[in-house]
């Protein structure tokens, strides 16, 4: 019988004084009786409202039922059906907003940890040989390439390979994964689980190319020559700056340029890598949302004497998922709200010294609902800082619309699509933050396997 | 063939090699002002670095690099036979091409090799082409017979004058002004000091300066900002607005600090490097 009471379990996490000098993996496996106590708990409901909330359709009830019965095979086959990177969601999807916020048990006794039994799942499968390489259908003979390797992309690929069809994936960077590798940090998602994810799309027959950067190396026009099918999953690789004085200067970081020093090109391990980074004792994130979490938990480790998030709301409206913001208070980033950067001050040399800021109070809600901020008159103060990162947001990347005329975009740079999820060229399809303008690797994964499904019915000429 | 395999290889100078590289995807869109990406090795760097050349036949570029620091000591130590790990590209917005009247192309150092596409481009553009070559001294100063062979005129200056004139390639602009050479404008690529200096007097002249600039780059493709520039008064992405910008408004201070960002780590880098290198090339 089930016993949903039961406490729920989180697992263990690496300890913070610890993990803060470290880019080992936070959060620890569950153990085999974690796993077998939490699938326990789970009440199976006809209907389950988890599975229904879940981007990329995760059979959860089903799944976890097999697990209860000590069959790890058969549920890491059953996540498969519908979703091809079980060890990537498991870490990286914000469940409490999908699955588990909509878990019957949430407010009683505490949502599923359905997040974790997805990873030991996918974990436990991969260690023991049990995940089988997906059944592709027959050789279609049609050809499609999928722009980028992040999450859209790669899932698109997966499920046009599952259809039968033959597919090249083109990234522009020398190793796969997109934002998983250039922008998620190894504690969050160790390096191996996005090579092993990415061989289980190999082994489908996917063939991956990288260097190819799609609008510069070859034209959208040169790949339909070739292919009968483009999926652009080309992501939101463009930082979002502030626009204030001193953002040019030295010691001052987008987001993306700081993690992918860090993620991608492995600057904390110079000189055995050749890329380096600078540090300075006093860091400052501005913005807070995931990426700023991010960087302010990666600063922490490359040692400087104090990392601060400064963000312009209040606790309560910043975007970042809780778990995050938690851990980056166990390891010792601290938090200063309702603040407005208006300069940022340099030295003689033109680095660093401090950011100029204004206080402010929450005044009326804005169009999403959340308050927004108002500056308190004469509340000027500078904040010490000699490291900047600058996360406030990303934007499409706008090499292949600029590129690319036929494609139609809005104002924002994001690619327009029709009702059906087309673009304004026929056989081209797109997904991901490069039509979302910046959201979370399950939306981009979901509109990746969705364009799949329409990609296939086109190919099987279906309208 | 395999992609990416050095094909030629020519010690044009102590410092400096040309290679060429087998890379038909890049050779067939290529275009002047462009340039690639590159890593040596897993760990390594990616360097931008110009196209100086390119074949769409032979599905081959020219490259040419100056060891400076670690990534690129490492590229000029690799062999004729031997990859590449990864040459990304073409990146980075082609140069306006089209008929300005008169210009000069001005090339400091191995910018003589990056701004030799350019002048073949404008030449071919139906531009009379005036090539200003600079160098600290002879040895230094590369492809003098290529420019002189395709422009219609070319200029040597070196700081020790033993080649051409002795001085700065703006004493050498200064002095074709001087002469009542009239010239509608200037395409720059060398040291950023030399490129500031050089806008400057170009703007005092009414020639309109064109710079290339070689900020820090990471992605080279927009994703990153590392190679943010301010031209009039604006942010601008180097990788892909540039690397070509117009010259008059272009922060050269900002560019100097920035790019001097990482100098005592890529000393650093260097120093390990020569300690533990054992080199092929049997020059060292």
């Amino acid at each position: 019988m089930p016993n949903p009471s039961a406490p729920r379990q989180n697992g263990k996490q690496l300890d913070p004084a610890v993990r803060k000098k470290n880019f080992e993996e936070v959060a620890q496996i569950f153990t085999k009786e974690e796993a077998q106590a939490e699938a326990n708990r789970c009440l199976h409901c006809q209907n389950a409202r988890c599975q229904a909330n879940c981007p990329v359709g995760v059979q959860i009830p089903a799944f976890i039922a097999l697990l209860k019965d000590g069959n790890v095979g058969g549920a890491i086959s059953k996540i498969m059906e519908t979703s091809l990177l079980p060890a990537i969601c498991g870490r990286v999807c914000p469940q409490e907003k999908h699955c588990e916020g909509n878990c019957v048990l949430k407010e009683k006794f505490g949502a599923v940890n359905i997040g974790m039994l997805e990873r030991y799942t996918a974990d436990t499968a991969r260690r023991e040989g049990l995940l089988k390489t997906p059944v592709c259908a027959k050789k279609t003979g049609k050809k499609v390439a999928c722009i980028g390797s992040g999450p859209s992309s790669i899932a698109a690929a997966a499920e046009l390979a599952r259809a039968g069809h033959d597919v090249t994936v083109f990234e522009a960077l020398h190793a796969f994964g997109g934002v998983l590798r250039y922008g998620i940090p190894s504690f969050r998602l160790p390096r191996e689980v996005i090579d092993k994810e990415i061989e289980t799309v190999k082994s489908m027959g996917v063939k991956f190319q990288t260097d190819v950067l799609i609008g510069a190396s070859e034209k959208i026009e040169d790949l339909l020559k070739e292919f009968d099918a483009v999926y652009i999953g080309s992501g939101a690789g463009l930082p979002t700056m502030l626009g204030i004085p001193g953002e040019s200067a030295v010691g001052v970081y987008s987001a993306n340029e700081f993690l992918t020093r860090v993620n991608l090109m492995q600057a904390y391990k110079f000189p055995q890598t050749d890329t380096p980074i600078r540090i300075g004792k006093h860091v400052v994130v501005l913005g807070g949302g995931n990426s700023a979490m991010d960087a302010a938990r990666c600063a922490m480790r490359l040692g400087p004497d104090t990392v601060t998030v400064a963000y312009r709301r209040s606790a309560a409206e910043m975007p970042a998922r809780a778990a995050e913001v938690l851990h980056a208070q166990e390891e010792g980033v601290v938090f200063d709200y309702l603040i407005t950067p208006k300069e940022i001050l340099q030295d003689e040399m033109g680095h660093v010294t401090g950011i100029k800021c204004t206080r402010n109070e929450l005044g009326e809600p804005d169009a999403k609902g959340r308050r927004r901020p108002v500056e308190i008159p004469n509340s000027e103060f500078v904040l010490p800082a000699d490291t900047v990162i600058v996360a406030i947001g990303q934007r499409p990347n706008p090499i292949i619309a600029k590129t690319t005329p036929q494609l139609k975009t809005t104002e924002r740079g994001v690619l327009s699509l029709d009702e059906q999820g087309k673009t304004s060229i026929p056989g081209v399809y797109a997904g991901g933050d490069i039509i979302r303008g910046g959201a979370t690797v399950l939306l981009a994964m979901k509109d990746g396997i969705e364009a799949a499904r329409r990609i296939n019915n086109y190919l099987n000429g279906e309208k | 063939m395999q992609e990416n395999t050095i094909l030629v290889k020519e010690q044009l100078n102590s410092a400096v090699v040309k290679f060429v590289i087998y890379k038909p995807l890049i050779a067939r869109s290529a275009q002047a002002g462009q340039f690639v990406i590159l890593r040596g090795r897993e760990g390594g760097e990616r360097v931008p670095v110009t196209l100086v050349d390119w074949d769409k036949e032979k599905g081959t570029i020219n490259v040419i690099i100056q060891a400076i620091g670690k990534s690129t000591s490492l590229f000029n130590s690799l062999n004729q036979g031997e990859q590449f790990l990864n040459v990304a590209g073409p990146l980075g917005t082609p140069v306006e091409i089209k008929n300005y009247g008169t210009v000069a192309v001005v090339g400091g150092g191995v910018g003589i090799a990056e701004v030799y596409p350019i002048a073949r481009a404008l030449k071919e553009a139906g531009n009379r082409v005036i090539a200003v070559l600079g160098a600290r001294t002879k040895e230094l100063l590369i492809l003098e017979n290529e420019m002189t062979a395709l422009c219609d005129k070319t200029v040597c200056a070196t700081d020790d004058g033993s080649h051409g004139m002795k001085g700065m390639v703006t004493d050498a602009i200064q002095q074709l002004h001087d002469n009542g050479e009239k010239i509608d404008a200037g395409f720059i690529i060398g040291p950023i000091p030399m490129m500031k200096f050089t806008a400057r007097l170009m703007d005092k002249l009414s020639i309109k300066p064109y710079a290339s600039l070689n900020p820090i780059m990471l992605d080279g493709t927009g994703m990153c900002g590392c190679c943010r520039v301010t031209v009039e008064g604006k942010v601008r992405f180097a990788c892909v607005e540039g690397p070509m910008f117009p010259a008059s408004t272009i922060d050269f201070d900002e560019l100097i600090r920035r790019t001097g960002e990482y100098k005592p780590l890529e000393k650093e880098s260097l120093e390990i490097f020569h300690k533990d290198h054992v080199c092929k090339c049997g020059l060292h």
